[in-house]
This record gives C-alpha cells, sequence and structure tokens, in this order.
C-alpha cells in the first residue's frame, strides 16, 4: 500500500523521522566502538519506538517506555558501564571467528527476506473478536481501557510480575554481592610442640585440633615459668 | 488516515534483524545486552501494530508486561555481568570460555 495515498502528510513525515531515528539508533548499537556511544543510541531508537507508540493511539506505553526504558534501563547500562570502567574504544574490525561475520550477515538478510515474503502473502486475520475489549471501547482514554484490562482480564499475570520483580531484585543482590571475606588467617606456628612441620595445604588437621595446639602453644611458657619459680 | 500497519510491521522487522546481527556479531556482553532489547523492542512495535490494526488492548498489555520482564532481565543479566567482571576483569564473551571442551 504506497505510503502517500492513504496517510495525511504529518503522519507520514512523523512516520519516515521516526524509522530514521529507530534504524540510525539500531546501527549506531551495534557499530559503536564505545559502549557509553552505544548506549545513547539505544536511547535514540527507544524515544523514536515511544512516538510510534504515539503515533498508534498507545499514549500510556509510550510514556511508560520513555520512563521505564530511556530513564531507568538505560541509565542502569551507563551506571554499569562505568562502574566497570569498560568505556574505552575497543577492537570492532577484529573477528575472533574467521567467517562469522558474512554467514551472520547472509542469516538475517534470509531472516528479513522470509518475514517480509511472509507478511506479503499472509491472509492477514481480520474481523476477529477482541478477548481483552477493544481499543477505543466507549470511547474512553487510552490509560483507562488498558488498565481496565490489566485489573480485569490478566489479573494473574499481573500479580505474578509483581512475584517477578521481587524475585529479580533479590537475584540481583545476590549476584552483585561482594563474596564474603574469609575469616582472618591465624598466625600458624612454625613448629608444632610435637616436632611435626606444619601443614600447608590445612586439610590434616581439623579445627579441633588446631585450637588445641594453639593453647598448648601459648601454655608452655606459663608452665615453665612457674617451674622456675 | 494513519499510516497503514504494514509499514510498521517491515520497520519492526528491520529493527529486530540489526539487533540479531548485533547479538551474532559483537562480542561485549554489554552490547549484546542492548541487542537483545532491540529485539524486545521490534516485538513491542509489533505487538501495538496489531493491536491497532485488530481493535484488540490485548496486544498493549502484552507490551506492558514485556515492559516489566525486559527490566527484571536487565537487572539480573546486568548483575551476572558485574560478577563475571569481578572475577574475569573482561566484558568480552570471548573469554568466558571455561566451559570449553
Amino acid at each position: 500500500m504506497p505510503i502517500v495515498a492513504s496517510a495525511t502528510i504529518p503522519d507520514a513525515l512523523t512516520f519516515a523521522i521516526s524509522a530514521a531515528a529507530i534504524l540510525g539508533g539500531a546501527v549506531g548499537v551495534i557499530a559503536s566502538r564505545n559502549a557509553v556511544h552505544a548506549a545513547l543510541s539505544l536511547v535514540l531508537t527507544l524515544f523514536g519506538i515511544a512516538v510510534l507508540f504515539i503515533e498508534q493511539d498507545a499514549s500510556f506505553l509510550a510514556a511508560v517506555q520513555v520512563i521505564v526504558y530511556a530513564g531507568a534501563i538505560v541509565v542502569l547500562f551507563l551506571f554499569v558501564i562505568m562502574f566497570l570502567g569498560v568505556d574505552r574504544r575497543e577492537d570492532v574490525a577484529a573477528e575472533p571467528l574467521r567467517g562469522q561475520r558474512p554467514l551472520a550477515l547472509l542469516l538475517v538478510a534470509v531472516a528479513l527476506g522470509g518475514v517480509i515474503a511472509l507478511g506479503v502473502n499472509a491472509h492477514w486475520a481480520t474481523g476477529v473478536h477482541a478477548v481483552a475489549g477493544s481499543t477505543t471501547a466507549g470511547h474512553r482514554p487510552n490509560v483507562a481501557v488498558l488498565g481496565r484490562a490489566v485489573f480485569t482480564t490478566y489479573l494473574y499475570a499481573f500479580e505474578a510480575t509483581s512475584a517477578l520483580l521481587v524475585i529479580a531484585v533479590v537475584g540481583a543482590v545476590v549476584l552483585a554481592k561482594r563474596p564474603r571475606v574469609d575469616q582472618p588467617a591465624r598466625p600458624e606456628p612454625l613448629v608444632v610442640p610435637d616436632g611435626r612441620q606444619p601443614s600447608i595445604d590445612g586439610g590434616e588437621e581439623t579445627p579441633v585440633e588446631a585450637a588445641v595446639e594453639a593453647q598448648v602453644g601459648t601454655e608452655t611458657p606459663v608452665a615453665e615459668h612457674g617451674g622456675a619459680r | 488516515m494513519s499510516i497503514p500497519g504494514e509499514w510498521y510491521l517491515v520497520l519492526a522487522a528491520a529493527l529486530f534483524i540489526v539487533g540479531a546481527l548485533g547479538l551474532l556479531v559483537r562480542r561485549n556482553v554489554l552490547i549484546m545486552f542492548m541487542c537483545i532489547e532491540l529485539m524486545l523492542n521490534a516485538a513491542n512495535l509489533t505487538f501495538v501494530t496489531f493491536s491497532r490494526m485488530l481493535g484488540d488492548i490485548g496486544g498493549q498489555v502484552i507490551v506492558f508486561f514485556v515492559l516489566v520482564v525486559a527490566a527484571a532481565e536487565v537487572v539480573v543479566g546486568l548483575g551476572i555481568v558485574v560478577a563475571i567482571f569481578r572475577r574475569r576483569a573482561s566484558t568480552s564473551a570471548d573469554d568466558l570460555n571455561a566451559l570449553k571442551g
């Protein structure tokens, strides 16, 4: 369907500019040497997607897209990049697997052609009865319709996402926690009282034996002192 | 009259393909995560487009849930990256070869 015949000029301009921003940002993500530049290109793509959400009357999702994706997820990416100190340039031209890139290009070209061919030849499912309600039910605003669907039809899924978020938070804390530092090493006696060499691997003597030996080692001078007096 | 939905679908397919290409080509784990985000956004755009074409709010609800799952995935994934970086001091996927035969 020709784009100019069925759309107004502002709509067509909005779509064209957003599409250019989306694809340009995506190419920037995969082509930039610096990880910080890649994250900033990702913001460009996410904003373009948000504009297209507004263009398709999904205004609540556009707001969430900007707040959650561009506001939280990209900031998290930038935080990790700068926290790890990996914001230096990397060598993109180096190809660790010979022939992987031409193969990847061929694969994605075939996939893109296949998807578009499928879309052209497919019979569009039109007139399907809406399970969750119409997008414009009763001329209510988008937020009202979406909120009603989330809290009635998809209530259990909504509750499950709350559990998912809690689990993700706990998992992130566990993963990012520093491994617990071991107990400070005891000063080991060079020669144990019965003449054995101190075990280097530490696997021979149990902690109880080590404690007894340490106690004996500290008490011996006291006993000698008492004997002399 | 707005843009026909086919154009959005083609754009979403192109965005998904770019993300998949980046995931295959790049070796930096952080960039690979960003490419996963690109593919998730392509799927979101497809969902919203079908939601408008079919007049069903369910597509937008699914995008809502995809956003939640993407946030959780990024949090856990970046936690894993930080944990690996502590051990290996590298974010290259090629250095994670401990299970290589």
